[in-house]
């Protein structure tokens, strides 16, 4: 048996992506919104530990829908 | 850019000092009395003009403003003793039992380490915004067990707790004096400790010795039309508090016993524990003089008709109406009708201009008892005149545009109409005015299912939009007709229902034909005028129409749909167009060409294929011109062709009751064989199960088979010219299951999705053998409900029902909790324009409404655009 499980890996969790300062930007912009009325996610929560993502980061999420095939969804990261 | 004005940091809730009371207070009170002789209030008494006032007239002596302008001011009582408040007994409590008895030290009963690591802990869950003063309760339970005070050596005595408010130490009962000694001895570094912010609160506030007297605006009196007064259930109490107060100091000063000072001060705090909470269990509540338990400070807060979720949560309104709905098959699904009592009394209010000035008049003139008439008059400069005294010609001719008149509900007005529970969205619609005779709403058949309404004795209620506003945003975003598609599933939730199918059956089978007298009466019944189209047949000199063609002429042009009926049998092959029962249904160009209308068609909650593709294709008005058409005509041929139904449709001739009962004996011996196979041990169990789950599972399914056997046989008999299996098969009431078990066998009753078993030991009744495990013995009912049920199989059929009707409570209590919860915490979700879902912050919930930004109301089956049925339409066009 494998000691540590690979979170990113595992068929049930979703794709995660730091997104970079431009894309934040373009995000931000796009909804005019601030980064407080993003969702958040923990830093701690085992997909975001996976990826690295640090407090302040943006996540891109990409999940299957039942409705849309796919379906993109943004965390802000924040500390916990 | 979204900012947020203001937003609230924290609440401090705090205590009230002895010295606060005495701070807010106007006047002490003294006097046990409310008015003299003359009913003036007395002065210091209860009802003193300087805690505000509320008859008309007098004025405040506090802020000289008259009654409904002065908001009232408090007072206060001086108690002769402290009494404890029964509201903060169990801080009391944990207070007393965490701190040293004796009055040099008062600590906290735990060592200075253990101390100070709790402090830290507190230090940090403020730091962190937690809810700090939870963790009091771990150290009021470790520094209750202690028995030796850790700081002065003082042994500890339990103290105990009797409810309400008694404290009892050791063998000594604590009076409220020395409770309030022991909190002020309390450092106060160890307040934090017991979860009290010493900013805020003194925990010997907890014990009062000032009682605030709430002005008389929050307890005002009643004079009956006697002329009797009656005072408030708060003035009630104040009085007998300040009474005994006044004994209690009367007796202290003549040296009395002390037996009877501390039965006085127990009745004290009686009385001021009820003040506060009549409710408290270990007392008896206080009553009034006829008997009627006091309706308190606690009372008024608490409960269904409390201040918060009967005053706060909950108003009343007005221009609105409830009564009995009643059934109207003739008026629209937009319509409601409105009995002319109603209509009399809801008004609708309109601005008086050069075009309606005459009309209006009229209006007017007529006044409030006849009915296109009005209740109220506003003048330009806001002057209100009721209709009922006033002089209406007079009245009349004053009118001049600028004035309001207020007239009575008519014809057309735009009302919303509401049932409880208003479940979802369309629960409160908006309807059209009809105003009719009698005294109940009467309403369409096919808006039953959105409210769930029947005609039982509900009852309804009616909302009067009163701005033009209101009324263009009601019957425009509300009316009936905008919400025939639901956004729950997507398909229509107004459709035909029960006999709107079986007539439109009737009418669209094969095989019917009209004559020309025939035709023009179901059309007529319509209200329409049609031209009738070629007749379809002519036989002997007499012209005949199909059904077909009848039904058609309410369909829109160029419609064209193919789809397969309820009735369909689900062939292996389908035959299409040469179907035997005509279940496979062609529509082109807006005519009917085969197959039968049923509920596939346009029943509300089912499929609804032609009705869901006319909303969807021809607007909204289209849908409801077609459905309140086509009601009417299923209707009126439903009564032309005649249907009834009764118990001899369940008639199966002798050979098939034969046929049934041997089916369900071989079952019963294949029942026994298995359970003989059980018993000689010889049963494979199936993958995952016990044994005996095994054998339960076998003989389910032999019984299940062997009722659908049954089932099947009787259906054989039962064809398409019986009235009750045309309603089941066309999906308009009843299905085949009820009428085979009317007819063939009622089958297995079961609990918890098993045979029967409880009731006895080992056994269902004890007409059984113990462990019988055969299939009547476990409630299997052969006999059919026509035939009618032995004894035993009646009692295992209530054993059935009884899980079935408990079932349904528990599940509407539940489900509604549930959708209570979930509408609190989605209230303020909304979906933006630009698609994504935000809450009242504006942060984002969804980056796209339900991932695909559809709304399931505006979609073809969930999708955006169903290619399918534009590459048909375009082909079949």
């Amino acid at each position: 048996m494998s000691s540590e499980l690979e979170v990113g890996r595992h068929a049930l969790v979703p794709k995660h992506e730091v997104l970079s300062k431009k894309e934040v930007e373009e995000l931000l912009k796009q909804y005019k919104i601030h980064t407080h009325q993003l969702p958040l996610i923990k830093s701690s929560d085992p997909a975001a530990k996976a990826i690295g993502a640090k407090p302040g980061d943006v996540l891109k999420i990409t999940r299957k829908s039942q409705t849309a095939g796919e379906a993109v969804f943004y965390r802000y990261v924040i500390e916990g | 850019m979204m900012r947020i004005p203001k937003l609230i940091d924290s609440i401090d809730f705090c205590l009230m000092s002895p010295e606060d009371t005495r701070k807010l207070s106007v006047t002490k009170i003294i006097a046990a009395d409310t008015y003299d002789e003359d009913g003036y209030p007395i002065e210091r008494g209860l009802m003193d003009t300087r805690l505000g006032v509320v008859d008309p007239g007098l004025r405040c002596r506090t802020c000289g403003a008259r009654a409904g302008e002065c908001p009232g001011h408090f007072g206060h009582i001086e108690l002769t003793r402290p009494v404890i408040h029964v509201g903060y007994v169990e801080t009391i409590y944990g207070c007393l039992r965490a701190t040293c008895r004796n009055k040099k030290c008062g600590k906290i009963l735990l060592s200075e380490q253990k101390l100070e690591e709790f402090r830290k802990q507190i230090e940090d869950a403020i730091k962190e915004r937690r809810k700090w003063w939870e963790i009091s309760t771990q150290i009021v339970r470790s520094a209750a067990a202690v028995e030796k005070c850790p700081h002065c050596g003082e042994k500890q005595l339990t103290i105990k707790f009797e409810k309400p408010t008694t404290f009892i130490e050791g063998k000594n009962r604590l009076t409220p004096s020395d409770v309030r000694e022991r909190l002020e001895n309390i450092k106060e570094e160890d307040l934090p400790l017991l979860g009290i912010d010493p900013k805020v609160a003194k925990p010997e506030w907890m014990v009062l010795t000032a009682l605030p007297v709430p002005p008389v605006t929050v307890r005002p009196s009643i004079t009956l039309e006697s002329g009797v007064r009656s005072e408030d259930d708060l003035t009630h109490k104040l009085v007998d508090i300040i009474r005994i107060n006044q004994r209690l100091a009367e007796n202290i000063e003549a040296g009395a016993p002390h037996l009877i000072v501390e039965d006085l001060w127990e009745l004290l705090q009686y009385h001021v524990t009820t003040y506060f909470d009549n409710g408290v269990s270990g007392i008896p509540p206080a009553r009034h003089r006829s008997g009627r338990v006091l309706r308190t400070l606690a009372q008024r807060l608490r409960g269904k008709e409390g201040r918060f979720r009967g005053n706060l949560s909950g108003k009343r309104v007005d221009f609105s109406a409830r009564t009995v709905v009643s059934p109207d098959p003739n008026i629209s699904i937009n319509e409601i009708g409105v009995p002319e009592y109603v209509a009399r009394t809801l008004t609708i209010p309109v601005r008086v201009t050069e075009h309606n000035i005459e009309e209006l008049r009229n209006v007017v003139r007529r006044g409030t008892d006849i009915y296109p008439g009005s209740n109220n008059v506003i003048s330009s400069e806001g002057k209100r005149y009721d209709l009922r005294y006033a002089d209406r010609e007079e009245l009349a001719n004053k009118l001049e545009p600028g004035f309001i008149v207020e007239r009575h509900l008519k014809d057309g007005d735009i009302v919303l109409f509401n049932r409880q529970p208003s479940l979802h969205r369309m629960s409160i619609m908006a309807h059209e005015v009809r105003v009719l005779p009698g005294r109940t709403f009467r309403l369409s058949l096919s808006v039953c299912p959105p409210y769930n309404a029947d005609f039982d004795g509900d009852e309804m209620n009616v909302h009067v939009p009163q701005s033009e506003e209101a009324q263009a945003e009601a019957s425009i975003l509300m009316r009936v007709q905008e919400q025939i598609l639901s956004p729950r599933f997507g398909g229509p939730i107004i459709g035909g229902i029960q006999d709107h199918i079986t007539g439109a059956y009737l009418l669209t089978r094969k095989g019917t034909l009209l004559t020309r007298e025939q035709a023009q009466q179901l059309l007529a019944s319509v209200g329409k005028f049609f031209d009738l189209p070629k007749p379809a047949k002519r036989e002997r000199g007499v012209e005949y129409w199909t059904g077909k063609q009848i039904f058609s002429m309410l369909l829109p042009k160029k419609l064209n749909i193919t789809f397969k009926a309820k009735i369909c049998k689900n062939c292996a092959r389908c035959k299409e167009e040469e179907c035997e029962i005509d279940a496979y249904v062609v529509i082109r160009d807006g005519q009917l060409q085969s197959g039968v209308v049923d509920a596939r068609s346009y029943k509300a909650l089912d499929r609804c294929e032609i009705l869901d593709r006319i909303v969807k294709d021809y607007g909204t008005t289209v849908a409801r011109e077609f459905l309140d058409d086509v009601t009417k005509l299923s209707i009126a041929a439903a009564v032309m062709f005649g249907f009834t139904t009764s118990i001899d449709d369940e008639d199966i001739p002798p050979e098939a009751k034969e046929r049934i009962s041997e089916v369900i004996e071989d079952a019963k011996d294949r029942v026994s064989k298995l359970i003989e196979v059980y018993n000689a041990g010889e049963l494979e169990p199936l993958p995952g199960r016990s044994l005996r789950e095994t054998l339960e599972m076998r003989i389910m399914e032999v019984l299940a088979e062997s009722r659908d056997t049954a089932g099947s046989i009787a259906e054989k008999y039962l064809g398409l010219d019986n009235h009750a299996v045309i309603m089941a098969r066309t999906g308009a009431r009843g299905s085949m299951l009820n009428l085979t078990q009317m007819a063939a066998c009622v089958g297995q009753q079961s609990v918890r999705g098993e045979r029967l078993s409880r009731g006895y030991r080992k056994r269902t009744l004890p007409h059984y053998k113990h462990e019988d495990l055969g299939a009547e013995a476990r409630g299997f009912i052969s006999s059919s409900y026509k035939d009618g049920l032995n004894p035993l199989e009646f009692f295992f059929h209530a054993m059935g029902g009884r899980e079935g009707l408990v079932d349904t409570a528990v599940r509407t209590a539940q489900s509604g909790y549930m959708q209570r919860r979930l509408i609190n915490a989605l209230q303020d979700l909304r979906v933006e324009y630009d698609g994504t879902v935000r809450d009242d912050r504006g942060a984002i919930i969804q980056f796209k409404y339900g991932e695909d930004g559809v709304d399931p109301a505006r979609s073809d089956n969930g999708k955006a655009v169903n290619v399918e049925k534009i590459i048909e339409r375009v082909i079949g066009g």
